[in-house]
């Protein structure tokens, strides 16, 4: 399964990914992105499309979708 | 399991110089003349764990530095961390100044093992075995004793400068700040890097010299060996002992002359570990023995609480120390650490707080796996220990008590990076 990661020293939570992808990514209290397991949560591929819009929206290069 | 009355193997040079050493443990066997992966088998086959606070094995280590090596990472560098960044350690330095030459016959081999060129010792400006270190350097220089240069490099006195990504920064020319990339494939000056605990360099020196089997005489079957434990807090006389691991921690205690005070719980592994109730002394001190319940071998402390020390307000210093500590780059640790050390302070006065646990659990929670480092982490296993350690504690605040405000654990003023 693909995963989605976050590279916490790039991410400055400014929340865009959750905004382009609501359903996909909730934020904590500070605006940072929570993921399953901790900086990674597996994607189903019913979920690709909006990990892509997720990653596309980050400003910071901060997300990534690991290869297939 | 073959733990108990084990004769020290690391602290036995009572003098650090030369002569004493090869008195104490004799030669290095020859440099071989050509690549070979003999050491890195006998490493293997005697179970070596990493003692700088993971236990990961450290054949698997060297074997990822060899393919980063082959796969065109150019050849290799290792790294001594003597950085000893757990505030109550004093394993590493004590090491250090009673048996350098061991040390460094184990950065040597672990050299050969990965074939490297380079070696380079780290160790805190502040450090006292500094002058010992630099006098064994240049005792070993004058007689050629080494196939390749040992550089000593003093970077600052930081809990994350002993960090292995930190640490390869740092002596990249860049502050000492952990990152997201991979030591063993690029480390110093971008090539693979080992980094090991001055520790396991001293016992990796020993299997050399008497082999895996020797090795596996001491120790249980998942963590072999012998293991420098830095015991402190309410014992008569607090300091570094050896012990075969799975000693129990009663009888760890009894080498340190006994306890001192009633003791209530035990800080097992350090700031990055967990707190035991001390109603677990008969436990065997081995990685999976302590983590079963709980508790973390780390990087060998052990700070024994008395019972008029408050728990609670003991972690919350532990918290804020590492909160401070803290490299500042990644969100839920810059946030979620402080604020997860501002509601233990709370919840350590009594009664006067309208705050409870459940806010620090889910503040610890929230931290957790989500650094670039495991300092938060360390710092979440802590809290949450003390949560459940300190429970009664926590129940006598909020009836306007407390267990009494002696302070055991250390928080030395050390520059944070903010
Ligand atoms: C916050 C933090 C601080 C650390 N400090 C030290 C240290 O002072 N000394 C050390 O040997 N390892 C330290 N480590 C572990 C190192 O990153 C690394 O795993 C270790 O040096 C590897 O050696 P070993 O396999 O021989 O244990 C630290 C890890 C973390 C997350
Ligand atoms: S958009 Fe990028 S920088 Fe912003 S919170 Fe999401 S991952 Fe972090
Ligand atoms: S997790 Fe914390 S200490 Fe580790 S690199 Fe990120 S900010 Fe620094």
């Amino acid at each position: 399964m693909r995963e989605l990661r976050v590279d916490p020293i790039q991410c400055q939570g400014r929340g865009l990914c959750a905004a382009a992808a609501p359903a996909l990514v909730s934020l904590d209290e500070w605006g940072y992105p929570l993921l399953a397991d901790g900086t990674r949560e597996p994607i189903t591929s019913a979920d690709e499309r909006a990990a892509k819009r997720a990653v596309r929206a980050c400003p910071r290069l901060a997300l990534a979708l690991s290869p297939r | 399991m073959l733990t108990t009355a084990q004769r020290p193997r690391l602290l036995t040079s009572t003098e650090p110089g030369w002569h004493a050493h090869i008195r104490a443990h004799g030669p290095l066997p020859p440099w071989p003349a050509a690549p070979s992966n003999r050491l890195l088998l006998e490493v293997e086959a005697a179970g070596l764990r990493g003692r700088g606070g993971g236990w990961f094995p450290t054949a698997a280590k060297m074997r990822a530095v060899m393919t980063a090596s082959h796969n065109g990472g150019g050849p290799a560098v290792v790294v001594a961390n003597a950085m000893e960044s757990e505030p109550a350690s004093l394993k590493d330095a004590t090491l250090l100044a009673a048996s350098p030459h061991l040390v460094l016959d184990g950065l040597v081999c672990a050299a050969q093992a990965v074939w490297a060129q380079e070696a380079i010792l780290c160790l805190p400006q502040d450090n006292p075995a500094v002058p010992v270190v630099a006098s064994a350097l240049a005792e070993r220089s004058s007689r050629g004793a080494d196939p390749l240069p040992i550089r000593l490099v003093c970077p600052p006195h930081r809990y994350l400068s002993g960090e292995e990504s930190a640490l390869v920064q740092w002596l990249n020319g860049e502050e000492a700040r952990p990152s997201m990339g991979k030591p063993y494939a690029a480390g110093v000056q971008g090539r693979p890097t080992l980094v090991q605990n001055v520790e396991t360099l001293a016992q990796l020196a020993l299997i050399v010299r008497h082999g895996a089997a020797w090795f596996r005489s001491a120790g249980t079957q998942a963590a072999t060996g012998t293991t420098l434990v830095s015991v402190s807090g309410a014992v008569n006389r607090p300091g570094v002992v050896e012990i075969g691991v799975g000693t129990s921690i009663v009888e760890i205690v009894n080498r340190c002359e006994g306890v001192s005070a009633p003791v209530q719980a035990v800080l097992t592994g350090g700031y990055g570990g967990a707190w035991l109730p001390a109603a677990l002394g008969e436990l065997p001190w081995s990685p999976e023995d302590l983590a079963a319940h709980g508790g973390s071998a780390g990087a060998g402390v052990l700070v024994l609480l008395p019972g008029d020390s408050c728990g609670i307000a003991e972690t919350a210093r532990a918290v804020s120390y590492l909160a401070e500590q803290g490299a500042q780059q990644c969100g839920p640790c810059r946030f979620g650490l402080s604020a997860l050390a501002a509601h233990m302070h709370e919840i350590a006065q009594p009664a006067t707080s309208p705050f409870d646990q459940r806010g620090a659990a889910h503040l610890s929670s929230r931290i957790r796996g989500r650094g670039a480092c495991r300092l938060p982490d360390g710092a979440s296993r802590l809290a949450d220990s003390a949560l459940e350690v300190f429970a009664d504690e926590l129940s006598a605040h909020r009836r306007g008590q407390c267990s009494g405000g002696r302070q055991v654990l250390p928080t030395p003023r050390r520059k944070g990076l903010a």
